[in-house]
């Protein structure tokens, strides 16, 4: 496939590979926080961590939409299914999350509830107008990446009148996250993780442009590279990151440049602005209540939205006993820290959201590193397809 | 949830901001209504069910020449 395969070139990533050994600085230490999901699988995936020389540690962040969404708003969703009788249609990964009380959306369904999977919002469309009598929720959940299509779908429901269609709104922000997680104690007193410098969003980039960045790499001091998500641009970003460290520099640089650039979409920015707005607070996993890193529908739109046409209480629920997914979010711990990893939680059954998507850190482990030591060294370039 | 996949445009309804797209052997209908200026040939990021952007063709040459040319550097210097 275009665009894919010459990402994955074995033969490259040898030569980086050797590049980043010859510019990492072995009387130091580069600690890389992946923002996203999609890189810690990329780098899990690829081996890519087996590349790197001992002294290059990635920390794995808050970025898996899924993750960081609180249970008490997924029983808010579960609610809406098996109170109000609501049609609610989601995307795939939300129908294993679990809830409070060993539920999940998945028991839910095979409860009898209505629950339905979809593959794009455009589907959901499809289901409100197929079932005129019934009323269908779209439980919306993403960053900056998929708060786009669930505007435009909102906007063809204003058009067409389809009323019996809401969204139950869960968008959240990507910079507000990288703020805080630069701001919790863990990281300001450097007592368990310390980061020097962010992998960026690639594509919640595409959407939002590089500049959203400058900021915090300015007022934090700390680098940021705009990483695309295969092999090979995540082991070019890395290098120009430890370039950066070395030379002291804290600087936004785009390594993505195929589809970032620093303005990003203004199509889909002026979109999603015309149906969204700031949220006051949101509770994100792991990283608490955060003002203003949340979407919610403008008044506008206000009777498509979800939270007005039923009610939806705001639910405090704590996580499973021992799981540690709140920590491992903030790149605290590992997933193989968890007592629960791999003996009670595995992705056939699991306690917390992390091993739930593909894009989770426990998950990632799993699938492709749960044999191996946190912190493998040596190159085996052969992982890398 | 956040994958996104290149795929090449090969049909357009304009009217509809529908486009047939083709991703490897496999082809399907996404929306293009958040992209300015597409058209047959183009590539596109898919993510669920919509193209975000434009794929530059020249941007990607430039990304693969960069490898290449660490790789260089490391090569040189061992
Ligand atoms: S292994 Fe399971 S229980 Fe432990 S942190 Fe990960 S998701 Fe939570």
């Amino acid at each position: 496939m275009k665009y894919v395969e010459e990402f994955r070139a074995r033969d490259l990533a040898k030569k980086l590979a050797r590049g980043i050994a010859r510019e990492a600085d072995t009387g130091r230490q580069y600690n890389i926080m992946e923002f996203c999901g999609g890189h810690t699988h990329a780098i899990f995936r690829y081996g890519v961590q087996d590349l790197m020389p001992a002294n290059i540690n990635f920390v794995h962040g808050p970025g898996c939409p899924v993750c960081v969404l609180p249970i008490g708003r997924i029983d808010n969703a579960i609610d809406l299914v098996e109170r109000h009788d609501v049609i609610l249609c989601t995307y795939g990964d939300m129908l294993r999350v679990p809830a409070s009380g060993r539920k999940s959306l998945l028991k839910a369904k095979a409860g009898g509830a209505d629950v339905r999977m979809v593959y794009s919002t455009l589907d959901a469309l499809k289901i409100a107008r197929d079932n005129p009598g019934r009323e269908v929720v779209f439980f919306a959940i993403g960053f900056e990446t998929t708060t786009p299509p669930t505007a435009v779908a909102l906007r063809q429901v204003r058009t067409e009148g389809l009323r019996n269609f809401s969204v139950f709104c869960n968008h959240v922000l990507t910079p507000p996250a990288i703020r805080s997680i630069l701001d919790t104690p863990d990281t300001r007193d450097s007592g368990s993780v310390h980061i020097d410098g962010f992998l960026g969003p690639s594509h919640v980039s595409s959407i939002i442009g590089s500049q959203p960045y400058e900021a915090l790499a300015t007022q934090y001091r700390k680098p940021v590279i705009i990483a695309g998500f295969e092999p090979l641009d995540v082991m070019q970003s890395t290098l120009m990151l430890i370039r950066q460290l070395n030379e002291g520099r804290h600087e936004v640089e785009n390594e993505y440049t195929r589809v970032v650039t620093r303005e990003g979409n203004r199509k889909a920015q002026q979109l999603v602005a015309e149906v969204f707005e700031l949220r006051p607070t949101f509770e994100w996993r792991g990283l608490g209540l955060m003002p203003h890193s949340a979407l919610q529908i403008r008044e506008a739109y206000a009777e498509f939205n979800a939270e007005r046409r039923f009610e939806v209480p705001t639910i405090q629920a704590s996580d499973v006993k021992g799981c540690e997914c709140p920590t491992i979010l903030r790149g605290v711990k590992r997933p193989t820290d968890c007592k629960l990893f791999g003996t009670v939680c595995t992705p056939e059954s699991p306690m917390g959201s992390c091993m739930v998507s593909s894009e989770g850190a426990c998950a990632a482990y799993w699938s492709y590193g749960r044999m191996r030591m946190p912190n493998p060294v040596g190159a085996n370039a052969e992982s890398v397809a | 949830m956040c994958l996104a996949l290149p795929a090449k445009i090969v049909a357009l309804d304009a009217a509809t901001d529908i486009a047939t797209v083709a991703i490897g052997e496999v082809r399907k209908e996404v929306s293009v209504a958040l992209v300015e200026d597409v058209a047959i040939d183009d590539f596109v990021l898919i993510h669920v069910g919509y193209a975000l952007n434009k794929i530059s063709e020249e941007e990607a040459q430039r990304t693969l020449d960069l490898f290449a040319e660490a790789g260089l550097l490391g090569e040189e210097i061992t």
